[in-house]
């Protein structure tokens, strides 16, 4: 069966003044129902970018360059890229949602919950404000608010984060999108509230079997979550795996490092692993390998060109001349 | 509400009268009074300005001349100018109609012309639109009134397309009620253009600013990402918090409504309350000066109260506090 979700070759640059910034370049990947891939990377490694293409949202001065991403939720293949601004607000909250990082912001404050709900339902679903009001309320009551009547006539001010972000993913999952893209929906949270909202939405996910494009910085919550794992650096995708072999054996030096540099709470450690040298620079960059300059396994054409995305073992696809082969990581 | 609007209200009693105080101390502390010009005048006998100052009570010491003025105004009665020699009330109320005219005109024109370049402005960011208002708009800030009216009178003087001078030409009282308004209308554009043009700029500013923050806002894009068409997500979403920070502002702009324009309305020789007062301080026609002051605090308690009504209404944050 082909896969709900194929985002083929997608590059999305930045034309700034300094040059050009390649947010992402050149990312493949694919997502079926009921599958969780997780994207990890640092800061500015391109994981938002890649997410906000889908939906296409990315605003002056970035520009989708190239690639196809294919939708296949609708019965049909459709290029996503090639849809107009028109069809795409059919798609956007009803096909495919989206879940923003920060739930204090994401919630305008001068309009009720119920109102922000109420808005995307009867957007999508040819509802009368009756029905809306009803589907609504059994929203919030899935997402566990408690009182969801009395609530929906609340303001955003008067909720939680914790709260907020339930009300953000009601507001997502509200016309069952087949696919929920969720970017750190937990980072703007502490540790308690986080750990239920992922419970939550585990849950959701499994009853309502939709494909779910996970991204965090956190490998700890990612492990939790995800099927998948897809590791970017340097706007590219550096190794892409079941999450079983991403954690267990790792082979891009980066993903290897990058496990390494977890705290761990069984083996007491004098000093934290890190890895040397800075983030790479994003503009004008040559067509080599991002993650050379601080890789301890670079060879000389590492610098030189850019090595390819191979699968290595099935279902295991790593970029790099020098993988870590054989062996766990410990 | 009603309990907060009632504080509110009780609050400007004591402002009041403080301003007052302060003002009447400032007016009192500037030398001289209103009658030196007629001490200064070798054909005003001794006489005559004993008489005078005792008609006016400038003979009694500055405190009692404060209380008895305030006794008067209690009662509603604003005292006597001494240049005209008529009741303030009515000199005022005289002058409230051209001020009232001239400042509501280009108030509302100001507001429309100022939030909807404001909101194009911002839409259209960095475009050759968005530059030309910007360039337009600064020049509104940087040009300043007198400039401005002056070399509209100049044109208005070399073209002849408007009548200049004054509210109504001397005929007004003989036409009929189409020409007499057309009379007015066109005299009142150009002290309008120049109150316009210098009030818009400012506010388009602030629109575009208050605008282009809200669009960076997450929930917009929230908004977007629920597949909202995009009219909605601006209008529904991003307008409603941009304009909240020009509630605010509004409130206080309509304190300016009766103050008048000093300038503008002596260039133009418009009959209007700010050169009312302008001239009274001048001449030292203390209670001339003392009317106009307590308008326009009166106004500007009111027109902050109005301002922080209107933002609770649109914000439910203030609402609840």
């Amino acid at each position: 069966m082909a896969s709900l979700l194929s985002v083929r070759n997608l590059s999305t640059y930045f034309y700034l003044e300094e040059g050009v910034l390649k947010a992402v370049n050149d990312v493949s990947f694919e997502l079926s129902e009921n599958e969780v891939l997780g994207i990890v990377g640092e800061t500015g490694s391109g994981k938002s970018i890649t997410v906000r293409s889908i939906m296409r949202l990315i605003h002056y001065p970035g520009k989708i360059v190239s690639g196809q991403i294919i939708y296949r939720g609708r019965g049909k293949e459709e290029d996503i890229l090639k849809l107009d601004e028109e069809e795409m607000t059919r798609i956007r909250g009803k096909e495919i949602s989206m879940i923003f990082q920060d739930p204090l912001t994401s919630l305008n404050p001068l309009y009720t919950i119920g109102d922000q709900l109420m808005e995307t339902i009867m957007q999508h679903q040819d509802v009368d404000r009756a029905t809306a009001w009803k589907l609504a309320v059994e929203m919030l009551k899935k997402v566990q608010i408690p009182e969801p009547e009395k609530r929906m006539n609340s303001y955003p001010f008067e909720f939680s984060g914790g709260m907020k972000q339930r009300v953000v993913i009601a507001i997502a999952l509200s016309c069952n999108p087949k696919v929920l893209i969720a970017d750190e929906p937990t980072t703007a949270l502490d540790v308690t509230i986080q750990a239920q909202v992922l419970e939550l939405m585990k849950e959701l996910q499994r009853e309502l079997k939709t494909g779910t494009i996970f991204i965090t910085h956190d490998l700890g919550v990612i492990s939790a979550m995800a099927d998948r794992v897809m590791v970017m650096y340097g706007g590219r995708q550096m190794e892409l795996a079941p999450a079983e072999d991403v954690f267990h054996k790792p082979m891009h030096p980066y993903t290897h490092m990058l496990l390494k540099s977890i705290p761990r709470v069984d083996i007491k450690q004098e000093k934290l692993e890190s890895i040397p040298g800075q983030p790479p620079r994003m503009i004008d960059v040559p067509e080599v390998c991002p993650f050379a300059p601080r890789c301890p396994r670079r060879l000389d054409k590492c610098s030189k060109e850019l090595p390819p995305l191979e699968e290595l073992e099935p279902g295991h696809y790593v970029r790099c001349f020098n993988p870590v082969l054989g062996g766990d990581k410990k | 509400m009603l309990k907060y609007i009632a504080r509110r209200l009780v609050i400007l009693i004591p402002e009041l009268w403080i301003i007052t105080v302060i003002v009447f101390t400032l007016l009192q502390l500037s030398p001289g009074d209103f009658l030196d010009q007629y001490r200064l005048d070798p054909s005003v006998s001794k006489e005559t300005l004993k008489a005078m100052e005792r008609e006016y009570g400038l003979d009694k010491p500055a405190v009692v001349q404060y209380f008895y003025w305030l006794g008067k105004v209690v009662r509603f009665d604003f005292g006597q100018s001494f240049y005209y020699r008529r009741p303030v009330a009515s000199l005022i109320y005289e002058r409230l109609l051209g001020t009232l005219v001239l400042s509501l005109y280009s108030f509302v024109l100001s507001w429309i012309i100022g939030v909807v370049l404001g909101v194009v402005s911002a839409l259209k960011k960095y475009t050759l639109t968005d530059k030309i208002l910007t360039v337009v708009a600064f020049s509104g800030l940087a040009v300043p009134g007198f400039f401005l009216a002056l070399l509209l009178l100049y044109m208005a003087a070399k073209t002849g397309w408007f009548p200049i001078g004054g509210m109504y030409s001397p005929e007004n009282t003989k036409m009929d009620v189409w020409n007499a308004f057309k009379d007015i209308f066109l005299r009142l554009q150009l002290p309008a253009f120049t109150l316009t043009f210098g009030g818009f700029a400012g506010l388009m500013r602030y629109m575009r600013g208050s605008l282009l923050d809200v669009l960076n806002e997450d929930y917009v894009e929230f908004a977007r990402a629920k597949g909202m068409p995009e009219r909605v997500v601006i209008y529904k979403h991003a307008l409603r918090n941009a304009i909240n920070p020009l509630v605010t502002m509004f409130g206080y702009s309509l304190a300016g409504l009766l103050s008048g324009a000093v300038i503008t309305e002596t260039i133009f020789s418009w009959p209007g309350l700010g050169r009312l007062t302008y001239q009274a301080l001048l001449q030292k026609d203390y209670y001339v000066v003392m009317a106009s002051t307590v308008i326009g605090t009166i106004l500007l308690v009111l027109g902050n109260l109005v301002g922080d009504i209107l933002l609770a209404a649109v914000d439910p944050r203030i609402r609840y506090e």
